[in-house]
């Protein structure tokens, strides 16, 4: 498509070759990330300038054969075998892992009789290097029929006569195993004999020089750390630890994320000329932008710990020690570490769900993420558990409003959990679950591709979830400060007669004016529509209101409940909960927010899926409206029914 | 080790640290997977870790470390070795 590309590059290998290290070190930080067409997986393409050629490198996604059955391994097959597809490459690198040499030449042999140019990228020879073991590439790249570079991605050796390989040494090879020879065969019996010739050339091209020795380092280290209480103990700590860094690190750049916005906004209500666009500027896409922009830090926190489990090899051990448990819910080993991120965020917990390979397990965990307590429903809760739980101590030193809290992340995870269990008898699919994994050897993390990991994360949630998120905003904006015919104007009139100011100043009639103003907005006209709809609830419309812009995100429920009680800061959580606590119910004359009426509300905000940036993440991912429509509607119901329930129960 | 014990001659009935040959697969499905992974027949492998909760299990071969569920490991028939 590029006019200036001259060369496209495949790079292909199985999962843990370094291939990713080497994308890195060949393209830096020339990358990005988009899908492939008609699919879900990630394409993740960076460009080189070599020899002053252009050169589009493709990271195809990590495979174990081209028999493959798995999305991702799927879509390198299909690049590879289809000279039409726009993203066939004029050369493949494969990078096989030399320290693996048996198993990585598998794939190699299969990829050798596609007849599509390539060489070998032989990874790892820092590593070979320390195992003493001794490796003839000659032979190896005779025997093989494709030219062979040494090279150590981690270290950096060899890149350069990698480069220079791309112009000189490509060629198509000849086929290892004929079309012929292979005929009548199956898939199994194929594989076996590959794997016997492999063995054969093998057993010429290395050699050990000393005997090769057992990784005693990762063999210790998984006795700890898969240890019956040890492991999970640890696992718990190291979770304790990200969640703790994640609310308490990312709360400085968050604030000063919001203090700029605030400035900003402040510095456009002085200088911009008042009007309708400048407010569509300030209260709809500079608040949606804040809105985006405030969750960085979280995502780039949690990638950059995640980054870290993963690349240390980590990740792998979690897998493993949860899978059992995990499967009884129709979840994977893999879905653990989404699941608990979701404390911290669903969006970036959702992105982290590209590990889980199996489809149906995958979609379940994202189905079901969002039902773990965010960060983004704190404020309310806290809100309301100081409304309605007093803050008695039980036993002595248990302090019920913290019991309170707990109690609710508590109920968000066994949702989650139950509601997994429930999905896993509708969604239907073909494809079995497997867990059949390689558990690589502990390795120091390599802190650039952490770097980029999170980078392309951060790029993805800013540009493909902000979109959405944005429009949203918009539409709440021009929902909330409009209304039908004159009804603003008669508003700001009535206000301008003295008497109706009374002893108010002139902030507290602001306020006043802006209340009254959402009241007959467009908003407000929503909030009565669907009050009966929320009555049974224990809800009035003023909570409807809220409802409604929390469907953007669900902090919005506290900045609403400021401007619908005039309160003037909006931060100043102790007046709204005054005001609030003040509120009697017309009809009862007792205080209209019963721990009934709270309960109630707080479990609506634990269920309900009022989150447009995880909406837009989930369609991101599965490429389907269906998936964040149904998703949408069963949490709704849950809301709904659990409020129902405890509204009726304790009322 | 007679016959009536061949039943018991799966991958997934080794102790940890057992030794053992991988013979043969019941299961198209998993045996080309492991297939693919380096597990063929006549290889060696060592249960080297189970989970605390009895499964997956872990298996070195081929040089490296591969988890699997004790359903697929049952999918192997191996025979075992001093």
């Amino acid at each position: 498509m590029e006019q200036d590309t001259r060369l496209k590059v495949a790079l292909i290998g199985n999962p843990n070759c370094g291939k990713s290290t080497l994308f890195n070190v060949l393209t830096g930080l020339n990358q990005s990330t988009a899908n492939f067409p008609g699919a879900t997986v990630d394409k993740k393409t960076g460009s080189a300038k070599i020899n002053s050629t252009s050169v589009e490198f493709i990271d195809l996604p990590g495979a174990y054969s081209l028999n493959a059955k798995s999305p991702d391994e799927k879509i390198a097959v299909e690049i590879l075998q289809d000279k039409n597809n726009s993203d066939y490459p004029d050369l493949t690198i494969y990078v096989a892992d030399a320290s693996n040499l048996k198993r990585s030449l598998f794939l190699a042999t299969q990829i050798i009789d596609s007849k599509i140019p390539m060489l070998i990228a032989l990874n790892m020879m820092d590593v070979v290097d320390k195992r003493g073991m001794e490796i003839n590439f000659e032979m190896l790249s005779e025997k093989l029929g494709v030219k062979i570079i040494p090279i150590s991605a981690r270290e950096e050796r060899g890149i350069e006569e990698l480069k220079q390989a791309l112009f000189s040494d490509t060629k198509i090879p000849k086929e290892i195993f004929s079309e012929q020879q292979l005929a009548g065969k199956n898939d199994s019996q194929q594989t076996i004999e590959r794997y016997r010739l492999i063995t054969e050339i093998i057993s010429d091209c290395l050699k050990f020089k000393s005997k090769p020795e057992e990784d005693i380092f990762s063999s210790r280290t998984d006795k700890i750390l898969t240890h019956k209480i040890w492991g999970y103990a640890i696992f718990l700590f190291i979770l304790f630890l990200i969640f703790e860094s994640i609310f308490v690190i990312a709360s400085y750049p968050m604030q000063w994320i919001e203090s700029s916005f605030t400035f900003s906004s402040q510095w456009g209500a002085a200088h911009l000329p008042k009007g309708e666009f400048s407010d569509l500027l300030m209260n709809g896409v500079l608040a949606g932008l804040s809105g985006i922009v405030v969750f960085i830090p979280q995502i780039a926190l949690l990638f950059f710990f995640i980054s870290i489990l993963e690349d240390t090899g980590y990740m792998a051990r979690v897998s493993f020690i949860m899978d059992r448990a995990m499967r009884k819910f129709g979840l994977n080993g893999r879905s653990v570490i989404p699941l608990l991120s979701g404390v911290a965020c669903a969006v970036p917990a959702i992105m982290g769900t590209r590990t889980i390979s199996n489809w149906k397990e995958r979609l379940i965990t994202i189905m079901v993420t969002p039902l773990m307590s965010c960060s983004a429903r704190l404020p309310v809760y806290t809100l309301l558990i100081a409304l309605v739980v007093p803050a008695k101590k039980v036993f002595g030193f248990f302090n019920m409003q913290g019991i309170m809290l707990m109690l609710l992340y508590l109920i968000g995870f066994f949702a989650a959990i139950g509601s997994a269990f429930a999905m896993k008898y509708f969604i239907k699919s073909k494809e079995r679950s497997f867990f059949i994994m390689e558990l690589p050897p502990y390795r120091s993390p390599r802190w650039k591709n952490i770097g980029l990991a999170i980078i392309d994360r951060v790029k993805v949630f800013l540009f493909d979830a902000g979109k959405v998120i944005i429009a949203i905003s918009i539409i709440l904006w021009a929902l909330a400060s409009h209304a039908p015919a004159d009804s603003f104007q008669k508003i700001e009139k009535k206000y301008t007669d003295y008497s109706y100011r009374g002893d108010y100043s002139d902030a507290e009639i602001n306020n006043k004016i802006a209340s009254e103003k959402l009241e007959t907005s467009y908003a407000g006209i929503l909030g009565k529509f669907i009050e009966p709809v929320i009555k049974p609830l224990g809800f009035d419309w003023k909570v409807g209101i809220a409802l409604v812009t929390s469907f953007a995100a669900r902090e919005v429920f506290v900045g609403t409940m400021a401007t619908i009680y005039s309160v003037g800061d909006a931060n100043n959580s102790h007046s709204i909960r005054e005001k609030m606590r003040a509120e009697k119910n017309p009809d009862t004359l007792k205080p209209k927010y019963s721990f009934a009426v709270g309960l109630s509300l707080m479990l609506f905000y634990a269920f309900a899926m009022q989150c447009m940036s995880t909406l837009a993440v989930v369609y991101r991912e599965t490429k389907k409206l269906k998936w964040p429509v149904i998703q949408f509607f069963y949490m709704g119901a849950l809301a709904y029914l659990a409020s129902f329930v405890v509204y009726n129960f304790f009322k | 080790m007679k016959n009536g014990k061949a039943i018991k001659n799966t991958l997934a009935h080794l102790r940890k640290g057992e030794k053992a040959i991988i013979d043969s697969f019941t299961d198209v499905e998993v045996s080309l997977k492991l297939l693919e992974m380096g597990c063929l027949p006549g290889e060696m492998i060592q249960v080297k870790n189970i989970a605390p909760l009895g499964d997956p299990i872990a298996i070195t071969v081929a040089g490296y470390t591969l988890g699997l569920r004790k359903s697929e490991a049952s999918a192997v028939i191996i025979r075992r070795t001093r």
